[in-house]
Formats: structure tokens, C-alpha cells, sequence
């Protein structure tokens, strides 16, 4: 699997490339800077991108929107964007077009390697790679009172943060311990509760519940 | 003696005088041409500023205005002791020609010293040339009656007019030199005072008034101290922080792998969990740095500026908020931090305080100002002062010469609004 990666700082990046390389993906570039980045996404056609939000020249939020616009340029172009801090407002943005293969995750996250690669091959595979943070402010902003997330039980919400985080019935079931039938259970009881469509598609039903909770009140 | 003294004294006065006049002339011989060209050149440079071309010629020119007001104000001072204060603001130090050249056109007092130079040039050149015209005039009243009255009048008759005196012979030439004595003897009284009245002039034009300039220093002096209070207590805060939080994680962290190091081999287990708590330790410091980041000056921020930032602050609240931002460009780096807390602690008060489920921020640049107000649907009864968080916001504000107003009568709604002078770049 080939990737371009865009981060400024060295230690970062050399780590990062060392990391996804002990993993087997193939590095098609590691860049540090938008325009690199931009040229790197039209020239190379990685099948994923894994971008730092902060890039020179203008140190401002240039990763993210070198991504997005190659993302416009080529719909469903998988990018991992990868930041020191997580914005909703950012989250959005890259959510807004709705095809998937969209990750943004806290830069800690590359602690836990495994963790991470997965992340990096759901998105990859056009699914989607949510930061816990993210979700977490979501849900709090949404459970504020008197909304559908209130009738959930507690292990159904911690399923819901789990499955909005984009991981498959299989990897909620290995991190909860569970088997996935149970999973399967509990996902189709969120569903009924918040009403909304059923799918068997895993990555629809993410952005499903994505767009419900990001949804203006 | 006393004749000795008189002597002195007259002599002082007659320099005095022809010194009084000599410089009058001067002034009035420059005063005109130089008032002309700098006012021509202003009004022709500010109507070639939709071309462009304005844009780098009125900076310029007005630069020149100033040099020539600067340089009255010391003649001023100079000739007559007459101090005339100027408050010019500071220049932004922006490269960017539209900026440079609104912020000289906004200046209060670049635009007096434009403002003078049509005065400058007519009740300026007046009062500038009368002592020479007191100190000559008599003078020629006497060249008349010694004679020269026959050079101007002709054989024809018609009189030559000497003040209201028409001179037609000898007889009305002495009339004309007991005018000019007339004259003269004003002339001893006043003309050095003259000079003073047209340094005086130029001061009620340009001078910038003794009450306003002291009222601002008052206002500086406060909010400089506040600016410094506040920008150590910060310090202090982030200091303790980092002592506190990060600073110490990474010392357990160190601790943890020197341990472990030891137990790798002897009791491999008990050193896996001492690795789980050190990269808990990591993140933890790694998520305490965040929220000290986002306290000193928020990512988003720096990333996209007050609007979008404003955007993300409103998403974290767990009410309704709706937001509207109206801003052409960015504005400077501290007004743009200074605005965001201000906001931030308003949006923080209607969350604890007001009972609201609804919120709207609208931001938007009018009239030179950045305009933010906040309105919850809530209970209303918030007032500035009495310890509320809305004194220390309106004391962060007055840094940037911002203000705030609050309308909350009881019952609701709540709207804050908060005001800070800016250019947008």
C-alpha cells in the first residue's frame, strides 16, 4: 500500500516512516510542506495520505486544506490528517462531502502503533477514522438533554463511540471483550433508537451516525 | 544711569522689533509657496488614491506635512516660547501601502496639520508678514516726507495714498510721516506680540488640546499596568502549570524507565506495567500541554483567525449557538487573541450563569472597529463589576482602547457587546 506523508517536524516524520514501513506499507513520499504535498497527491496517486494539519509555508491549517482540495479534485481520495489538537469544526470539514475514506486523529494516537496502522487501513479502504475526542465532544454536546442519545444504556453508547470512531462490529467486539453478535444486538438497537437507516455497508452506517450527531439542533 | 538703562532698553526693544520683522518676512516669504504646494499635492495625491498610485504618494507627502508642521512647532518654541503639543499616533508597521496610508488618513492629527495648511496659507501669511509691514511702513511714511514724495506723485495731481493720507505735496508728505510716527509708535508697543499671534493661530489649528492629551495619558497609564498585571499573572499561571502538570509527568515518566530498565530482565511483567503507566504519563502530559496551548493562544486561532475560531468555540458548547462572522480580513495577532478570550468568557457566563438553551455571536468590522456581541435567551441580571468575570474582560479590552457594554435587564435577554478599534489586514 502506498503512502504519501506530509509533517514538517523531522523527528515526526522519520518516526512515522519508520513506523508504517515496519508495517509494510510503502512510502511513496514523505513531503513537509503544502505545495510538496499538493504536487506529491497529483504526481504519485498514493492509495492513502497521511497529512499534519500544520504545514509550512504559512503554518496555518494548510495540510488540511491542501487534503480537502485534493479530495474535491479527486472524490474519495483517502487522507488520515493528523493534528496536536482536534477541532469538530475541522472534522466537519473533512466529513462535509460524504464519501469517506477520511481519518483525523490526535497525534498521540500514534502511541499505540497497532492502533494506529489500523486506522490507517480502514481509511484506506474508503472507511473512516475518528478521533475518540471528536466523538467524545460530540456526544456531550448532543446529551445536553432531551435527545434521542438519552435513551441509550450505557454499553450502547460506549458501542455508539466506538462504532462513530469508524471501527467495524469485529474490532468494537475485540475491544469490548464481547462477541460480535452482541455488537450486532446493540448496533441495531442505536439504530432503531436514534431512527435511523439500517445498512449493512459498515462505512454508510458510520457517516449515518456521524451526520446524526453533527446534526444542528 | 537711568538715561544709561533707557538707552539699553530701547536698543533691546528696536532689535526686538526688526528681529520681530525680519523673521515675520521670512516666515511669510516660505509660508505661502510651501502651504500651496503640500496642499496641492495632498488633494491631488488622495484623489489619485482609487488609481493606485495615491497609494504610495499620499504616505509621502503626508510625511512632508508633517515635516513642515514639526518644523513650525520649533520655530515656535524658538522664537516665541510658544509650545504647540502634537499627538501624532504611531505608524502600523505594515509594509502595506492601504494600510499606512488609512492609518495617516485616520490620524486626528495628520489630518489638523492637513487642515491648517489652507490657513496656514492665507491668516498664517497675514499675521506672519504684519510686523513687517509695522516696522516698514512708518519708514516709508518718512522717506516721503525727506522727499520721496515727488517720485510718486506726478505732475498730473493724482495724490499717492499713503494709508487714508492722499500726498500731493510737502505739506501732506509730513502728514503722511506723523501717520507713520502714529504708526511706529504701535509698532514699538506690539510687533514683537505680533509673531506670537501667528504661532498662536497655527497652535489653535494644529495643537493637540493639553485636556485630551492628559485625560490619555491617565487612560495609558491605567491600562498599561493592567496589561503587565494581567500578562505576569498569566505567566505565573503557565509556570505553575507546567511545574505542576507536564514538567512533573515527564520526571515520573523518567523514573519509570530507569525502574524499568532495571526490571526488563528479572521481572519482565511487573516492567510491562510500569511501561503501560509511562506512556499513560506521556499522554496525559501530552493532553495537560494541549489544554495549556489552548489557554495561551488556541490553535485555531493561529490556524484560521477570529471567525473560524470563534466557529469552533461555539461547537464545544453544549447549548444552541448560532454564529455569524462578517470580517473582511484578519485583524492583528493580539487584538484577534484579545477578542477570542473576551468572547470565550462571555460564551463561559452565559453557559454557567444565565439559564439560556439559545446563543448568538455575530462578529463583524464597522466604522474601524471589530464588533462582537453575544446574546443569550437566558434570565438576564448580569451587571460589569462586583467581581463578575465580565470587569476583568472589560479590563483586558481597555489594553486595545476596546470597550464593553452589557444590557441584561432582569428576566432577559443578555447582550454583551464588546468593541476593539482594529484595521483588518
Amino acid at each position: 500500500m502506498r503512502v504519501v506523508l506530509a509533517e514538517d517536524l523531522f523527528l515526526l516524520r522519520d518516526g512515522l516512516v519508520r513506523m508504517l514501513e515496519a508495517y509494510g506499507f510503502e512510502i511513496a513520499a514523505a513531503v513537509e510542506s503544502g505545495p510538496e504535498l499538493t504536487r506529491a497527491l497529483e504526481e504519485l496517486r498514493p492509495d492513502v495520505a497521511v497529512v499534519d494539519v500544520r504545514l509550512p509555508p504559512t503554518h496555518t491549517d494548510e495540510g488540511l486544506q491542501c487534503a480537502l482540495a485534493a479530495r474535491r479534485a479527486r472524490p474519495g481520495l483517502p487522507v488520515l490528517v493528523l493534528s496536536q489538537h482536534v477541532e469538530q469544526l475541522y472534522a466537519r470539514e473533512l466529513l462535509a462531502d460524504g464519501t469517506g475514506g477520511v481519518g483525523y486523529l490526535l497525534k498521540d494516537r500514534v502511541f499505540d502503533a497497532e492502533q494506529f496502522v489500523d486506522a490507517v487501513r480502514r481509511v484506506a479502504a474508503g472507511g473512516t477514522a475518528m478521533d475518540p475526542q471528536v466523538i467524545q465532544q460530540l456526544l456531550s454536546r448532543r446529551s445536553a438533554g432531551g435527545t434521542p442519545l438519552d435513551r441509550l444504556t450505557p454499553r450502547e453508547r460506549e458501542v455508539l463511540e466506538l462504532m462513530a470512531q469508524g471501527r467495524s462490529n469485529a474490532g468494537i467486539a475485540a475491544q469490548l471483550v464481547v462477541t460480535e453478535r452482541a455488537i450486532a444486538k446493540h448496533t441495531s438497537n442505536i439504530f432503531a433508537k436514534l431512527q435511523l437507516e439500517v445498512s449493512d455497508d459498515d462505512n454508510r452506517r458510520v457517516l449515518a451516525v456521524l451526520a446524526h450527531l453533527d446534526r444542528d439542533r | 544711569m537711568d538715561t544709561d538703562k533707557d538707552r539699553a532698553a530701547f536698543r533691546t526693544r528696536a532689535r526686538e522689533a526688526l528681529l520681530a520683522a525680519v523673521q515675520g518676512l521670512v516666515l511669510a516669504v516660505v509660508v505661502l509657496p510651501c502651504g500651496v504646494a503640500f496642499l496641492v499635492l495632498t488633494l491631488v495625491s488622495i484623489v489619485l488614491i482609487p488609481l493606485g498610485v495615491g497609494l504610495f504618494t499620499t504616505p509621502a507627502v503626508l510625511t512632508g506635512v508633517r515635516a513642515l508642521a514639526d518644523a513650525r512647532r520649533r520655530l515656535a518654541a524658538e522664537w516665541c516660547g510658544v509650545r504647540i503639543p502634537a499627538a501624532y499616533r504611531p505608524l502600523p508597521e505594515s509594509a502595506n501601502p492601504w494600510t499606512r496610508t488609512v492609518a495617516l488618513l485616520r490620524d486626528p492629527q495628520v489630518r489638523r496639520d492637513v487642515l491648517w495648511l489652507p490657513v496656514d496659507m492665507t491668516a498664517g501669511f497675514v499675521t506672519a508678514l504684519l510686523p513687517a509691514v509695522l516696522v516698514f511702513y512708518p519708514v516709508e511714511g518718512f522717506l516721503l516726507a525727506a522727499g520721496l514724495w515727488r517720485a510718486y506723485v506726478p505732475g498730473s495731481g493724482d495724490p499717492y495714498w499713503y494709508g487714508f493720507v492722499p500726498v500731493t505735496g510737502q505739506a501732506t508728505a509730513l502728514g503722511a510721516a506723523a501717520l507713520g510716527a502714529l504708526v511706529l509708535v504701535g509698532t514699538w508697543r506690539f510687533v514683537p506680540r505680533l509673531l506670537t499671534v501667528h504661532f498662536t493661530l497655527t497652535r489653535a489649528v494644529i495643537g493637540a488640546s493639553r485636556a485630551a492629551l492628559a485625560e490619555r495619558v491617565q487612560v495609558l497609564t491605567e491600562t498599561r499596568r493592567d496589561a503587565v498585571d494581567t500578562s505576569a499573572a498569566e505567566l505565573r499561571r503557565i509556570e505553575r502549570d507546567l511545574h505542576d502538570g507536564a514538567q512533573a509527568r515527564l520526571v515520573a515518566m523518567g523514573m519509570d524507565l530507569g525502574t524499568i530498565e532495571m526490571l526488563v530482565e528479572r521481572d519482565p511483567a511487573q516492567a510491562k506495567k510500569l511501561l503501560a503507566q509511562a506512556r499513560r504519563n506521556s499522554a496525559e502530559a501530552l493532553e495537560e500541554l494541549r489544554d495549556l496551548v489552548r489557554g495561551i493562544h488556541p490553535p485555531v486561532l493561529a490556524e484560521r483567525g477570529l471567525g473560524d475560531a470563534v466557529r469552533a468555540l461555539a461547537l464545544r458548547l453544549p447549548l444552541a449557538t448560532e454564529v455569524t462572522v462578517e470580517l473582511p480580513g484578519r485583524a492583528d495577532a493580539p487584538v484577534e487573541s484579545a477578542a477570542y478570550f473576551a468572547v470565550n468568557e462571555v460564551l463561559t457566563n452565559a453557559v454557567k450563569h444565565s439559564g439560556a438553551d439559545r446563543v448568538r455571536v455575530d462578529v463583524y468590522h464597522t466604522d474601524g472597529r471589530l464588533r462582537v456581541t453575544v446574546t443569550d435567551n437566558g434570565r438576564g441580571g448580569a451587571a460589569v463589576g462586583a467581581g463578575s468575570g465580565l470587569a476583568g474582560i472589560e479590563r483586558r479590552l481597555g489594553t486595545f482602547d476596546g470597550v464593553l457594554a452589557v444590557s441584561s435587564p432582569a428576566g432577559g435577554p443578555t447582550m454583551v457587546t464588546l468593541e476593539i478599534p482594529c484595521v483588518l489586514s
